[in-house]
C-alpha cells in the first residue's frame, strides 16, 4: 500500500515538478520567503486537494489541464432538465469556452459542477461570487459512481469466486481461505452478539455487503488513483438510510413500545422520553453517516495536506520529515479504513438487534 | 516549523470540510450509490453470501456431527470393552462355580463312598458277629443237650450198676466219667 502511496507522491511530483523548480529558483533568488511564490505552491496544492476531494466528471490519472499533459479518460454525463441529455465528459474540453450543446441546451462545466448557460458559456454570479445559473439534475456516471461500480464488480468477482470455491469443496482454499475469517468475524463478532441467535441470519447479507463495501471502498481511497468514495456524504447518507429503513421495517412490538411508551417508568417520564427516543431514531443513522464521511474525508485531507507540505517547505530535512509523517499516517489510515467499516457494521447490527429484541421481563 | 505546519493544516482542513459538506452534496451520486449498493446487495446475497454462509454452516455442522459421532463411537467402544470385561468376569465366575461344584461333588462322592463302605463293613461285621453268636449259642445248646443226654445215660448206667455192685458202681461212674472226658 505504501508503495502505491509513494506512487501517488510521484504523480503529484510529476505534474508539479516544473513549477516547483521555478518556485525554488525564486526562493533562492530573493533569499527569503517570498509571499507570492509561496502562495503559488499553496494554491496549486489547494487545487489538487479540492480536485481530489470533490467528485469529478472524468477520471483523471495524472498531468495538468493547463499545460495539456493531463492523462484522463472521459465518463458519461447524464443530465435531466425535463429531457434527458447524454454525452461524454471529454466534450467539455473540445471547445474553448467548455460549453457542450445537447438538444438545443448549452451546458458548461464550472468548478466541477454542470450549469446551464447560453451558447457562449456565460456564468452569472451573485455578490459572493457564487454561480447563479440554473443547474440540471446531474445523474452523470462521475468518478465516484464509476469507482463504486468498480468496487461492486470487484466484490462480485471476489465473493463470486469464493462461493464457487465452496461449491467444489467445503474446505476453504485460496481466496476463500483469506475471506472466510472476515465473513466469520462479521457473523460471530458483529451479527450474533448484537442481534441474537434467532434473528441474525436475516441481516447477514446486508451486514456482509456493507462491511466489505465500506472496507474495500476505503482501501481503494488509499491508492494513488485519488478515489474518494466513502468520503462523500451522499454515499454515506445512502448507506445510513438503508440501515435506517431496515431497522424500522424489522422493528417489533417491543421496539416501538420502547420508543413511544417506555415501559417501566412513570407516566410523566414516558411523555418526556418519547420525543427523545424519536429524535434518537434519526440521530442514529445521522451519526452513522457523519462518522464514516468525516473520518474518511479527514484522513484524505490530512494526508493530502501533509503531502502538500512536502512541497511547501524547501529544506530537504523538512521534506523527509513530512514524507515520514505521510508514511506513518498512511498506515494509520489503513487501520481507520478497517475500523470504520467495522464500526458502521457493528452499529448497524446493534440497531437491528434493538429492533428485533423481545423483552421477557419489563424493566 | 511545527506552528507553521499546524496553522497551515488547520486552515486547509477547515476550508475543505466546509466546501465538501455544504456544496458537494450530489443528488446524482446519492441516486447512483443507492441503486448500485442495492443491486450489489441483492446480487451478492443470491450468488455469494447464501452459498458462502451455507457452506460455512454446513462445514461447521459436519465438523460438529463428526465430533459427536466420534464421541459416540468412543462411548460405544467403551461400552463394548466393559461388556467384554463383564462377560469375561462372568465366565470366570461361572468357571469358578463349576470347579467348586465339581470339587464339592467329588468330595461328597468320596465321603459318600466312605460312609457307604463303613456301614457295609459294620453291617458285615454285625452279621458275622450275629452268626458267630448264633453258632455259639447253637453249639452251646447242643452241648447242653449232649451233656444232658450223657448225664441221663450215665445216670441210667449208674442206676443199673448200683443195682449190681456197689463198689463196681463207683468204679463205673469213675470210668464213665473218664470216658466222658469232655472232649
Amino acid at each position: 500500500m505504501q508503495i502505491k502511496r509513494f506512487g501517488f507522491f510521484a504523480f503529484l511530483l510529476a505534474f508539479s515538478i516544473s513549477r516547483l523548480a521555478f518556485a525554488s529558483d525564486d526562493h533562492e533568488a530573493h533569499g527569503d520567503h517570498d509571499e507570492p511564490a509561496d502562495k503559488g505552491i499553496k494554491e496549486q496544492i489547494e487545487e489538487v486537494k479540492d480536485h481530489h476531494l470533490k467528485d469529478s466528471h472524468s477520471f483523471h490519472l495524472w498531468g495538468d489541464h493547463a499545460n495539456g499533459t493531463s492523462v484522463e479518460f472521459p465518463l458519461p454525463v447524464i443530465l435531466w432538465d425535463g429531457e434527458l441529455h447524454f454525452f461524454r465528459s471529454s466534450e467539455f474540453h473540445h471547445n474553448e469556452n467548455q460549453v457542450v450543446e445537447s438538444k438545443g441546451s448549452y451546458f458548461r462545466l464550472y468548478h466541477s459542477k454542470i450549469y446551464k448557460t447560453d451558447a457562449e458559456g456565460t456564468i452569472h454570479y451573485d455578490e459572493e461570487h457564487h454561480a447563479t445559473n440554473e443547474r440540471p439534475l446531474d445523474f452523470s456516471i462521475t468518478k465516484t459512481v464509476f469507482s463504486t461500480i468498480l468496487v461492486g464488480l470487484l466484490m462480485l468477482w471476489l465473493f463470486g469466486s469464493v462461493a464457487k470455491r465452496y461449491k467444489k469443496d467445503l474446505v476453504p482454499r485460496g481466496i476463500a481461505k483469506f475471506m472466510e475469517p472476515l465473513v466469520i468475524l462479521v457473523r460471530d463478532d458483529i451479527a450474533r452478539p448484537n442481534i441474537g441467535e434467532k434473528d441474525y441470519k436475516r441481516f447477514m447479507p446486508y451486514l456482509l455487503t456493507v462491511f466489505f463495501f465500506i472496507w474495500i471502498a476505503n482501501l481503494i481511497g488509499q491508492t494513488p488513483l485519488g478515489i474518494n468514495i466513502t468520503g462523500n456524504i451522499a454515499v454515506t447518507l445512502g448507506l445510513a438510510l438503508i440501515t435506517f429503513f431496515i431497522t424500522q421495517f424489522s422493528g417489533k412490538k417491543d421496539y416501538w413500545a420502547h420508543i413511544f411508551w417506555m415501559p417501566g417508568v412513570p407516566y410523566l417520564m414516558r411523555v418526556v422520553l418519547m420525543p427523545i427516543e424519536l429524535l434518537g431514531l434519526f440521530v442514529k443513522p445521522f451519526s452513522l453517516m457523519i462518522r464514516l464521511y468525516a473520518n474518511i474525508l479527514a484522513g484524505h485531507v490530512v494526508i493530502m495536506s501533509i503531502i502538500g507540505l512536502i512541497f511547501v517547505f524547501g529544506a530537504w530535512g523538512a521534506k523527509g520529515a513530512f514524507f515520514g509523517l505521510t508514511f506513518f499516517l498512511s498506515i494509520i489510515e489503513l487501520l481507520v479504513a478497517f475500523l470504520q467499516a467495522y464500526i458502521f457494521t457493528m452499529l448497524s447490527a446493534l440497531y437491528f438487534g434493538s429492533a428485533v429484541e423481545e423483552h421477557d421481563e419489563h424493566h | 516549523m511545527a506552528v507553521a505546519f499546524g496553522s497551515l493544516l488547520q486552515e486547509q482542513t477547515e476550508k475543505d470540510y466546509k466546501v465538501a459538506l455544504f456544496e458537494d452534496f450530489s443528488v446524482g451520486l446519492f441516486f447512483w450509490q443507492l441503486i448500485l449498493f442495492l443491486v450489489l446487495l441483492f446480487v451478492l446475497r443470491k450468488f455469494a453470501w447464501k452459498p458462502i454462509l451455507g457452506a460455512v454452516e454446513e462445514r461447521e455442522k459436519s465438523i460438529e456431527d463428526s465430533l459427536a459421532s466420534a464421541e459416540k463411537a468412543r462411548a460405544e467402544m467403551e461400552r463394548l470393552q466393559s461388556d467384554n470385561e463383564r462377560i469375561l468376569a462372568e465366565a470366570r465366575a461361572e468357571r469358578d462355580v463349576i470347579l467348586k461344584e465339581a470339587r464339592e461333588i467329588k468330595e461328597k462322592m468320596i465321603g459318600d463312598a466312605k460312609t457307604e463302605a463303613g456301614t457295609q463293613a459294620e453291617k458285615i461285621i454285625a452279621n458275622a458277629k450275629e452268626q458267630i453268636h448264633n453258632e455259639k449259642m447253637a453249639a452251646v445248646t447242643e452241648l447242653k443237650n449232649q451233656v444232658a443226654e450223657m448225664s441221663i445215660e450215665i445216670a441210667e448206667m449208674v442206676l443199673r450198676r448200683e443195682l449190681d455192685d456197689k463198689a463196681k458202681q463207683g468204679e463205673l461212674v469213675k470210668d464213665q466219667l473218664d470216658n466222658f472226658k469232655l472232649n
